[in-house]
């Protein structure tokens, strides 16, 4: 039971398939656990941005169900909806309104009187009450980007739905931004976010789920995941450049650097005790000496291309 | 009921109405204007009376129908395109609003706007010509079903259309020429009797000529049955507008 409680949204084998023939999701099965931050990761067209508007009420599934806090989309659809706030993919902005009536506006189509306060909080969170009077079609890209999500946040919402978020957003802008999630995870605000940035993932999410061809491959604790598949590489600054990799380190796998300075071992994070210990004692047995060795594990971006590759 | 949703979408395309006034009033007031300057001065002084009506007050309710049909229509199918064209469609899809709710705001602005235009139009007019109203229940009853209906028209439309020229088409090729072969400017009882039975199919004719009795107590046809194709035409466009909410047709995909 606690684990339903714990859930905050269900999706179960949800398909789409568009007019055009075009399948964009297949038998998706999702759980989101209430508070989380989640990262949805995946090529273009992958579904991604199918997935949330199906979960919005923006596009209609074509089988399959989604339970937003105990509420069908479709049955109790205002219910469901009256939980969640959008930051769409695109940057759609009224043109002639005013920064404060644009968010106004949000607030009022989801039922709620109007809160100046809070419409002012979320302003100056965003880093936008200089311009609450200012036309919208007045401001940066960047601007306009942190307007659509003051809109997602007017009706303070419980999820928040955050669609290729930082895109073509300049880096402290995307820095404000983690802050402003983590922040919102502070208030019990689940957050799902869906992005290209594989680093934004690896920044704030806690789980990831990798989309690919409509189909979710996979869905992991970040750490865990990172754990699970992850490739470790040690490199080894050498103190004597080598012409070649010797024959006794051949079980290895092993790259070596164009000036054979640097040899660099692959090995697996999971047997990785064991394997590179083993592989420095074959290195001072075969009379290599080094001056400085460095370890690196591999990013959610190796893992994910590696992923999306596999399914190809 | 979601009513702050309605007044949200309400306020927003009033406040539309308030940038481009304009658009929205002084230029419906200046061609207003301008056919009481061509028809009721120019031509009019040299036409007799309309069923003892001067020809000047003869074409008002006439023109006040011309310009709520053609701005219901504009207005309401502008209000609903334009969000579609920008994407910020996706706002409202997305909210907890039922469609009876974003027809009442979108429609029920238009309509208000028609209204209003209507009023300023008659006050024009009063300038001009002497204007006496014999049933003032019923040409605000007949100003207000017109209005709602054809704003729900302008609604379709504003769905229906994928181009900004789409918009244009069915106002410009069909409700303007509906109305001006719709007795605005002349009883269709003056018709050659074979043109009259045509022009009994034009939908408008009933409309202004419910309108016309309100003002002057004569109408081409029977106000009963003006009455009842207002509400048909009403009865009509809800019907449509209810079938896109049902089939999601080019809102949802």
């Amino acid at each position: 039971m606690l684990t339903v409680m714990d859930d905050i949204i269900e999706i179960s084998d949800l398909s789409k398939k568009y007019s055009s023939g075009f399948v964009a999701l297949e038998g998706v099965h999702l759980t989101i656990r209430r508070g989380e931050i989640f990262a949805l990761l995946g090529p273009n067209g992958a579904g991604k941005t199918t997935l949330i508007s199906i979960v919005c009420g923006i596009v209609n599934a074509t089988t399959g169900r989604v339970v937003v806090d105990g509420n069908d989309i479709v049955r109790d659809w205002r219910a469901a909806r009256s939980l969640i706030g959008l930051v769409p993919q695109e940057l759609t902005t009224d043109a002639f309104e005013s920064v404060w009536n644009t968010v106004s506006f949000t607030r009022g189509l989801f039922g709620l009187r109007a809160k100046p306060a809070h419409i002012e909080n979320v302003l100056r969170a965003l880093a936008l009450w200089d311009k609450k009077d200012s036309r919208v079609m007045t401001l940066s890209g960047g601007m306009k980007r942190r307007l659509l999500i003051a809109k997602a946040l007017a009706h303070e919402p419980r999820i928040l739905f955050l669609d290729e978020p930082t895109a073509g957003v300049d880096v402290d802008l995307r820095h404000d931004m983690w802050q402003l999630v983590s922040r919102l995870r502070g208030e019990g605000v689940t957050v799902i976010l869906t992005t290209h940035y594989i680093e934004e993932a690896e920044e704030m999410a806690d789980r990831v789920g990798v989309i690919n061809k409509g189909e979710l491959v996979l869905v992991r604790n970040k750490a865990d995941l990172l754990h699970e598949l992850g490739t470790k590489r040690l490199s080894l600054r050498l103190r004597h450049p080598l012409a070649r990799v010797p024959e006794a380190l051949a079980a290895w796998r092993l790259e070596l650097s164009s000036d054979g300075g640097e040899l660099t071992c692959l090995y697996d994070a999971k047997a990785a005790r064991d394997g590179v210990g083993r592989f420095l004692e074959k290195v001072r047995e075969a009379g290599i000496e080094f001056m400085d060795l460095a370890t690196t594990e591999t990013s959610l971006e190796d893992i994910f291309v590696s992923l999306v590759r596999e399914k190809r | 009921m979601n009513v702050e949703a309605v007044y949200a979408i309400y306020r927003f395309e009033m406040a539309r109405a308030r940038r481009t006034v304009t658009q929205t009033i002084v230029s419906p007031v200046i061609s207003t204007s301008l056919y009481f300057v061509v028809f009721g001065a120019a031509i009019g002084s040299r036409i007799q009376s309309v069923g003892g009506i001067g020809y000047g007050s003869f074409i008002v309710p006439g023109l006040v129908m011309l310009s709520l049909l053609a701005q219901s229509i504009s207005n309401a199918s502008f209000g609903i395109y334009f969000p579609r064209f920008t994407g910020t469609i996706y706002e409202v899809l997305s909210a907890p609003v039922s469609p009876l709710e974003i027809v009442l705001g979108y429609a029920g602005a238009a309509a208000t706007k028609s209204i209003i235009l209507g009023a300023i139009i008659l006050a024009t007019a009063g300038i001009f010509v002497p204007l006496h109203v014999e049933h003032p229940i019923w040409m605000v009853g007949f100003l207000v079903l017109t209005a709602a209906t054809f704003s729900l028209f302008g609604f379709i439309i504003g769905i229906w259309a994928d181009g900004f020229e789409k918009l244009q088409i069915v106002p410009l090729l069909i409700v303007t020429p509906l109305t001006f072969l719709g007795g605005s400017f002349y009883s269709i009882n003056m018709l050659p009797p074979a043109w009259r039975t045509v022009a009994l199919f034009n939908p408008v004719v009933y409309l202004i000529s419910g309108f016309r009795w309100s003002f002057y107590g004569i109408a081409d046809v029977n106000v009963g049955v003006s009455l009842g194709m207002t509400a048909l035409f009403l009865a009509a466009a809800l019907v449509v507008v209810g079938r896109i909410f049902r089939t999601g047709y080019r809102l949802k995909t």
